[in-house]
């Protein structure tokens, strides 16, 4: 799960990591006040779950109160489109308004989980403001690493390594060193599966502070954070990926015409690869699951017909658990409910296979039965020329 | 032949008077595996479908001599049984659970690699798999077990049914076998493709291996190494999510492009210069295996 900006910096802030003064609002007018109390200067950020926004227009400096007023009416509304967001954009619905800092450094500072170790990783570099993975692929040697451990905490001494590796010296050492290890608790107590600071800033004054930040969480541990999961902003989610979470379907929306309803996610990806191996595209990924109702079933089929661009629905299920009378009942009830306009190409393979597709037979509506993976594909991506 | 589990498996199920626990045992002891004990906290001496049912598993372990387990609890409570079994020494542990978090499976780890230090010991398969079958003699997880048959290829995979579509393949070609592995779809898990990789190199039964990988993570780089060093029998590998796009978590928890890495042609890329046999389509496995085999 994604938060934003400000939900992050309100986390760490709770576990000791220093961040800029600011508050978070959706009126023009209160981010005047806020901009009065922080005493006048200040940053007005768009909040959107996509990196980029100062590229975009959505990061700008107020020199008083009066013109945080005009840029948070000018920003709050506006459609932001930046590299990540894609060409569509998202609109900006809150902004941060925060103290303006005397930049010294800018600095990076990331922890993710190192797959092939199986533990966390904190990486630091010295080219803040960059994507590191562009800085990955410029100049590699400039990105320092240290694996920790989430059961013994991050020692000093790792950290001193980081920071010893970032130039860090005098005051802002020392505060490198605290504010990495905190990072670090904050990281770990709140089962994230990311927090990057990009950049971490080292002010003129000789401060060390999250000018950005950016905490994604491990879903599967969101049962024991009521505080997280409640920072869920749907708003920034696509409504029918929203629609589907709420049936307990795993869907995620892509670009072409060839729906796709699959059960179990490494088969749903391969009937992806399968559509575009028949020269189209797929529409979405759609795992109905192991243990799909025929109401699931139902809903996956108005989910993918929910997107326009879908001429062609490839149902491709291969029962081990799921019983294929069951998906075939669903398939029917749906069609009965909703007309078909698309065709509909099922293949069936698995538990009580010839039942399923007797049901669908005796149903004299229009699907295309398929004999195996590839014959499925074809049929399907035939159906939409 | 056969890796890990076989005949002389004596089977028993963390959380076997759930509704998934129940179904499952039931279906893999119709299909011959020796189901000797059920745990579940509180219902100890009780008896569930035939099958006796002990409050902790170091009971169950010492009344019935169990020898591996499948867990069906919950993911908030999944770390804590595998740690359970781990620590009375159950020798091969498949955690089917989905939405075990990754912290507690880097604690799992931890206690998993203290367990195993002196040689190992104990095997953790998955949490999010099928997980693991002996065609013919002992079948442990929710895969269907009338596709498998007996024979000699080794099979290892990050899915579920994919899983099954390629065994289904390979049973209907003539291709049987050894032992069929789902390693899970999570981040952090308890057996690597080259944990599997290293058995069946050892295996006599097995004669080739597919490997069905996904995106996301090193996994598939880390065995094509392996295998261009260590191993010299046939492998047939599919990637899926050649189309999937990248920062977007495909159903898998484990199953995402992430900063560029992670992707299927890179997977692909390594595997061939491995010297493995890649195939684009799913649908080729079997007869690519068949072939690799010289057997058309």
């Amino acid at each position: 799960m994604k938060v934003h900006e400000y939900q992050a910096k309100s986390l760490l802030a709770r576990y000791g990591v220093a961040v800029p003064r600011g508050e978070v609002t959706d009126s023009p007018a209160e981010a005047r006040g806020i901009a009065h109390r922080l005493g006048g200067r200040c940053v007005v950020k768009a909040q959107i779950h996509a990196g980029g926004r100062g590229k975009g227009g959505g990061v700008k400096l107020a020199k008083d109160p009066e013109e945080a007023y005009s840029l948070a009416k000018a920003i709050l509304g506006m459609t932001l489109v930046t590299p990540q967001t894609g060409p569509a954009g998202r609109v900006v619905r809150k902004v941060l308004i925060e103290e303006a800092l005397d930049i010294d450094r800018e600095l990076y500072l990331g922890i993710t989980l190192d797959r092939g170790r199986g533990l966390p990783a904190m990486m630091v570099s010295r080219f803040g403001g960059m994507e590191i993975e562009e800085v990955a692929a410029r100049d590699p040697k400039s990105i320092v690493r240290e694996v920790l451990d989430p059961g013994l905490g991050m020692f000093p001494f790792q950290a001193r390594k980081l920071a010893f590796a970032l130039g860090l010296a005098g005051e802002p050492f020392k505060s490198g060193v605290g504010f990495m290890q905190s990072l670090f608790r904050a990281y770990v107590e709140t089962d994230a599966s990311l927090a990057e600071i990009n950049p971490l800033l080292v002010t003129k004054q000789g401060d060390v502070l999250a000018l950005d930040a950016k905490m994604n969480f491990d879903d599967n541990a969101l049962f024991r954070h009521a505080d997280i999961k409640e920072m869920r902003d749907l708003a920034e989610e696509d409504p029918l990926e929203v629609e589907a979470s709420k049936f307990g379907l795993n869907y995620i929306k892509l670009d072409g015409n060839v729906g796709c309803m699959v059960n179990g996610a490494g088969l749903a990806m391969a009937t992806m690869d399968l559509v575009k191996l028949a020269g189209g595209e797929p529409a979405n990924f759609l795992d109905v699951g192991g243990g799909a109702t025929e109401e699931q079933v139902k809903n996956a089929f108005r989910i993918i017909l929910s997107d326009k661009n879908v001429k062609t629905i490839l149902i491709n299920i291969f029962g081990g658990i799921m019983r294929c009378d069951i998906i075939a009942r669903g398939v029917v009830a749906a069609v009965q409910e909703m007309g078909l306009a698309t065709a509909v190409v099922v293949r069936l393979e698995g538990t009580n296979v010839e039942l399923g597709k007797t049901i669908l037979r005796e149903s004299n509506l229009k699907i295309t039965p398929a004999d195996g993976l590839a014959d499925a594909a074809r049929k399907a991506v035939e159906a939409t020329r | 032949m056969s890796i890990w589990v076989g005949k002389e498996t004596r089977l028993l199920v963390q959380g076997l008077t759930g509704r998934e626990g129940t179904f499952h045992a039931l279906a893999s002891r119709e299909y011959g595996t020796r189901v000797v004990a059920g745990v579940t906290p509180g219902k100890g001496g009780t008896s569930h479908e035939g099958i006796p049912v002990f409050n902790t598993v170091a009971e169950a372990v010492a009344a019935t001599g169990a020898n591996a387990s499948m867990i069906f609890v919950p993911p908030p409570f999944a770390a804590d049984a595998i740690v359970e079994a781990a620590d009375s020494r159950v020798a091969v542990i498949a955690c089917i659970t989905e939405g075990v978090p990754t912290n507690d499976m880097i604690r799992v780890k931890a206690y998993l690699a203290e367990v195993n230090a002196a040689g190992e010991t104990v095997r953790l398969i998955g949490p999010n798999c099928p997980g693991i079958i002996t065609p013919g003699e002992c079948k442990i997880g929710i895969m269907p077990g009338r596709i498998h048959s007996p024979g000699s290829i080794g099979v290892i995979s990050r899915s579920g049914t994919l899983t099954y579509e390629a065994v289904d393949q390979l049973t209907r070609l003539g291709l049987g076998q050894s032992t069929v592995i789902g390693i899970g779809g999570d981040p952090v898990n308890g057996t690597s493709f080259i944990d599997c990789l290293r058995a069946f190199r050892d295996d006599p039964g097995t004669e080739a291996v597919v490997l069905i990988g996904e995106i996301g993570g090193m996994a598939e780089e880390e065995a094509a190494c392996y295998v261009a060093g260590n191993f010299k029998k046939p492998v047939v590998s599919f990637i899926a999510g050649q189309t999937a796009p990248p920062g977007r978590r495909m159903g898998h928890a484990g199953a995402i492009i992430a900063g560029g890495r992670g992707t299927a042609a890179d997977k692909i890329k390594a595997l061939e210069a491995a010297g493995i046999a890649v195939v684009r389509s799913p649908a080729d496995i079997g007869m690519k295996m068949k072939e690799v085999l010289g057997r058309n």
